[in-house]
């Protein structure tokens, strides 16, 4: 953990100057009462959260896998990927099913958010780099703080939260955990 | 067809062709037979063809040699030595080479000239020596296929029989004046008057001939035109016109190289110029003439005549033979894009789910009319499937063959005399197994003869036969594929893989270890014992990656090994890649599919016997011990899932406890709460009862009990593969969607069994560990 925090500061700022040069749309979205926002270039669609398989022998923020018209599709829980613990579903629950990179090509991913608010143009000078502490996030996860409305949100960087090798190694990791205990 | 598409067919054909001749080689070696002969012999035939269409003059050149020297292997005239097939495949590979040029679109580098001229040195060495004078060797030098159609240097000649009749001279014409005009296009090396006819002075008649001739004949024409010259004496006269010996090879050559079509035995020899059209009519009228009964075949006939000799009339039937085979075999196969069938079978999935969510629907209506259509459906879907899978289901046997040339090449490398026995060629599996699968098969093959076989010296020590063996096997068991690599060689040492793991601090002094564990240990990356490295094997890189290509593969690979015996690796692989038949099983509201190839039976686990049980986890299967998996435990499956907020909306969570696989995101509909009460079988099987149920399954050899709530039935599964996210999860081997649309997981009982296995291991392990620093 360690390395990678060392490491966060310097791909994160290079992403807030990406992010600054090329006004873009963002989701925003609703993780328990926190707001966060997503770069709208990686979002494919919403939908509403229906049956979901559950998955054994996965660490927790893996909450199971979805029918996509025909394809199955990961499901992660980002309250719980984030430490925190993971909400009540309520009928405002939602996927968001996002295209992340992957070894060739790109993965399909959902995550579930507690609902969804609306897509804003958040132009580059409104972003501002990552704080070093205090958004009880993993900064390496952080692109940016928008401002919006004289409010910060958090604008998340999917490929680092959902890095498939991360995601999967911990899968691993979970399996070889749940099998020791 | 435009010529590169030519060209792509010529460069497959030729390789097919080049696997082929490897393989004949490599059985010609054990047992030489005519037939392999000829095969050889076409293969390098057929491929001078057409690649002198395309005027690949460098490969003309160079398999002509080649040829050359099989026609003499053929006629006998050359024995078939070790050194000989080597030289030939040698051959075969550079060939393949050429050919791989070819497909580049490069044109040869000097390296390969080299290697030509080698090899064709060579070959020339095997043409000089057992003829040495024979002209022929100078016409095999020549790059062009004008020594298979013209046969023109040849020391031997044509064979004349002239009789003459009576009326010759009566009807103005002069036998001189035929052998004159002979000799305006050829010479006559011989000539024997036969005056035998010719009666007594008294009863000669001056008007009448009776001299017969024997001419030995030497031209470059073709027949047609030798007999061209007795054209006005053809009705009078008995002429038979007898090729010589060396026009025989060309003929059956020329019968070879005929398109394949078929035709009547005597059409194929006027094609090829042994018969002329003159000869056939008067050998067809022969044999419908009136006293001919029973009708004998026009081979026989024009044997008898002399017009044709025995040799070609036997190439001809062969050749209308091949041409029939040819004719099946090109009826019965199409070559079709292995895409193609993959978007066909992906479709066919697609299709399995859409029958099983209609069968879902017409369940839940309950119209009898819509249940039995869709019954009728889902049947034919099943069919379909069926054939679907068994269009990509391959034969085995090629790629075992392909290990022939390897333990040829490996044994000879090694210096040790090792054969290679097959056994179940005939196993069908998928294609796309069957490709991943040669890789990991080479290696263990190599290993086999590397480590596995010892010197001559040792085996005879031991009392085995001087020669080592490997054996590649392959069956089917249990809706797998099971290939052996075997040899009877040294084992693995256990003391050796035991003092070779304390080193590298795998496993510690004094453990105690089953043997399975430490076959185990071989896989371990890095892991060797061997004392040297042969360019071979032996660093040690390489077990662990057969091991994670076939786990890729979703299969095992476990070893057999009796010290002293021999080793016996057995890979075991799932049938298909694509869709299986399932046995679906529910655990409180989740749904799991187990192979039904290793679902033995099922029964219920009442409450006695799992009390009889005392918290263990085995029970008495009719005097067996059965161990069971509890899936709800190992799963940590919840009694109710956390779908949606049960106070926000219960009626979702309810129906989801309720029914279960049934219907979860639907609410049951007023016809479906009547077709329930109209079909008791099927309500009951929906009541919320809690029932638990064992599935006994069987893999390799074990069996084992998996314990789950409820059984629905069989299930056809279309296989998602698990993806990149959850890759290596032991336990599950792929994802599957049901008719409801839900995925559902599909259980790894191999995986699940060694993980159980692995966790009390470790837990006793722990507990040992204890007592002893206790």
């Amino acid at each position: 953990m360690t390395a990678s925090e060392t490491q966060s500061t310097r791909p994160a700022a290079g992403a807030a100057a990406r992010a600054a040069a090329e006004p873009c749309q963002y989701l925003t979205f609703l993780l328990g009462q926190e707001m966060f926002a997503i770069g709208i270039l990686s979002i494919r669609e919403i939908i509403e959260y229906g049956y979901l398989t559950e998955v054994p022998m996965t660490p927790p923020f893996i909450r199971g896998v979805i029918n996509l018209r025909g394809a199955v599709v990961p499901v992660v829980d980002l309250a719980v990927r984030f430490g925190r613990s993971a909400q009540k579903n309520t009928k405002r629950t939602c996927i968001v099913i996002v295209e992340v990179e992957a070894a060739q090509c790109g993965q399909e991913m959902g995550i579930v958010v507690d609902a969804v608010s609306e897509v804003l143009e958040i132009p580059g000078s409104d972003i501002e780099p990552p704080p070093e502490f205090g958004t009880r996030i993993r900064s390496d996860f952080i692109k940016g703080m928008g401002k919006i409305g004289g409010r910060f949100v958090v604008l998340l960087d999917v490929d680092r939260v959902l890095l498939v090798d991360e995601v999967a190694v911990l899968a691993n990791l979970g399996g070889a955990d749940c099998a020791s205990a | 067809m435009n010529l590169d598409d030519a060209l792509h067919t010529f460069i497959v054909e030729a390789r097919d062709l080049l696997e082929e001749m490897e393989d004949a080689l490599l059985r010609i070696e054990q047992a030489p037979d005519a037939d392999t002969i000829n095969a050889i012999f076409r293969a390098a035939h057929t491929i001078k063809g057409s690649a002198g269409l395309f005027g690949l003059d460098h490969v003309v050149a160079f398999t002509h040699v080649a040829e050359s020297v099989l026609d003499l292997v053929r006629s006998d005239k050359l024995p078939i030595t070790a050194e000989l097939v080597a030289t030939f495949l040698g051959v075969c590979d550079h060939l393949g080479v050429l050919v791989d040029h070819v497909a580049a679109g490069t044109a040869p580098d000097d390296a390969t000239h080299r290697a030509s001229d080698e090899l064709v040195n060579k070959l020339r060495g095997h043409l000089g020596e057992p003829l040495p004078a024979k002209p022929a060797t100078a016409a095999a030098v020549q790059p062009a296929l004008s020594a298979a159609t013209s046969g023109g240097v040849e020391t031997d000649h044509w064979h004349l029989s002239l009789r003459f009749g009576a009326a010759v001279l009566r009807n103005g014409m002069d036998p001189l004046a035929f052998l004159r005009y002979l000799t305006t296009f050829g010479r006559i090396e011989r000539i024997v008057t036969l005056a035998d006819a010719v009666p007594r002075l008294s009863e000669l008649d001056a008007e009448a001939c009776y001299l017969g001739f024997e001419v030995g004949y030497h031209t470059d024409v073709d027949k047609a035109t030798i007999e061209g010259a007795f054209e006005f004496v053809r009705d009078d006269a008995h002429i038979s016109i007898l090729p010589p010996h060396s026009k025989i090879a060309a003929y059956q050559r020329l019968i070879e190289d005929l398109p394949h079509e078929e035709l009547p035995l005597g059409e194929i020899l006027v094609r090829c110029g042994s018969l002329t059209k003159s000869e056939l009519a008067a050998a067809l009228s022969h044999q419908s003439a009136p006293g001919e009964s029973p009708i004998r075949p026009i081979g026989e006939i024009l044997v008898e005549r002399k017009a044709v000799r025995p040799q070609v009339v036997e190439a001809a039937l062969d050749k209308q033979k091949q041409v029939k085979e040819h004719k099946r075999t090109e009826s019965g196969l199409i070559r079709v894009n292995a895409e193609k069938l993959d978007e066909h079978i992906n479709l066919i999935g697609e299709l399995i789910i859409a029958s099983a969510s209609a069968r879902l629907v017409a369940q839940r209506v309950g119209m009898p009319a819509l249940l039995e259509a869709a019954a009728r459906l889902s049947r034919l879907v099943e069919e379909v499937r069926d054939s679907a899978l068994t269009l990509r289901m391959v034969q085995i046997g090629a790629t075992f063959n392909r290990f022939q040339r390897v333990v040829r090449d490996v044994s000879a490398a090694l210096g040790k005399d090792i054969r290679l026995e097959i056994s179940g060629a005939e196993t069908d599996l998928d294609k796309t197994v069957v490709e991943k699968i040669g890789d990991p098969l080479t290696h263990l093959v190599r290993n086999s003869m590397d480590h596995g076989i010892e010197s001559a010296e040792i085996r005879l020590a031991c009392g085995k036969p001087a020669h080592g063996t490997v054996r590649l096997n392959a069956y089917h068991d249990s809706g797998s594929i099971v290939i052996e690599v075997a040899d009877d060689g040294g084992g693995l040492c256990r003391e050796r893989i035991l003092k070779k793991a304390i080193e590298r601090g795998l496993i510690k002094a004094g453990q105690q270890i089953s043997d399975q564990e430490i076959h185990e240990l071989v896989f371990e990356p890095g892991f060797s014992t061997v004392e040297q490295v042969s360019d071979l094997s032996g660093r040690g890189v390489g077990m662990d990656v057969v091991k994670r290509n076939i786990t890729a593969l979703r299969g095992t690979v476990e070893i057999d090994s009796v010290e002293g015996v021999g080793t016996t690796m057995r890979i075991r692989l799932p049938l298909t890649l694509a869709i299986i038949d399932g046995f679906l099983v529910a655990v409180n509201a989740a749904t799991f599919v187990v192979p039904l190839d290793m679902v033995v039976e099922c029964m219920e686990l009442s409450a006695q016997e799992t009390e009889a049980a005392h918290g263990r986890d085995h029970l008495n299967l009719r005097g067996e011990v059965l161990p069971f998996i509890r899936l709800q435990q190992l799963f940590d499956i919840p009694e109710v899932p956390d779908v949606i907020d049960p106070e926000a909306d219960g009626a979702f969570a309810d129906d989801n406890t309720q029914s279960r696989y049934e219907s979860s995101s639907a609410i049951l509909t007023a016809e479906g709460a009547a077709a329930l009460a109209r079909d008791p079988e099927l309500a009951f099987l929906l009541q919320p009862v809690k029932r638990e149920n064992i599935v006994v399954v069987q893999y390799s050899g074990r069996r084992a009990g998996l314990v789950v709530d409820s059984l629905m039935g069989e299930f056809q599964t279309v296989i998602r593969p698990l993806g990149v996210v959850f890759n290596g999860l032991d336990g599950i081997s792929g994802f599957t969607i049901l008719g409801n649309g839900n995925v559902a997981l599909i259980l790894d009982v191999p995986g699940l069994v060694r993980r159980v296995a692995g966790r009390e291991g470790r837990r006793t392990a722990k507990a040992t560990a204890y007592a002893l620093t206790e």
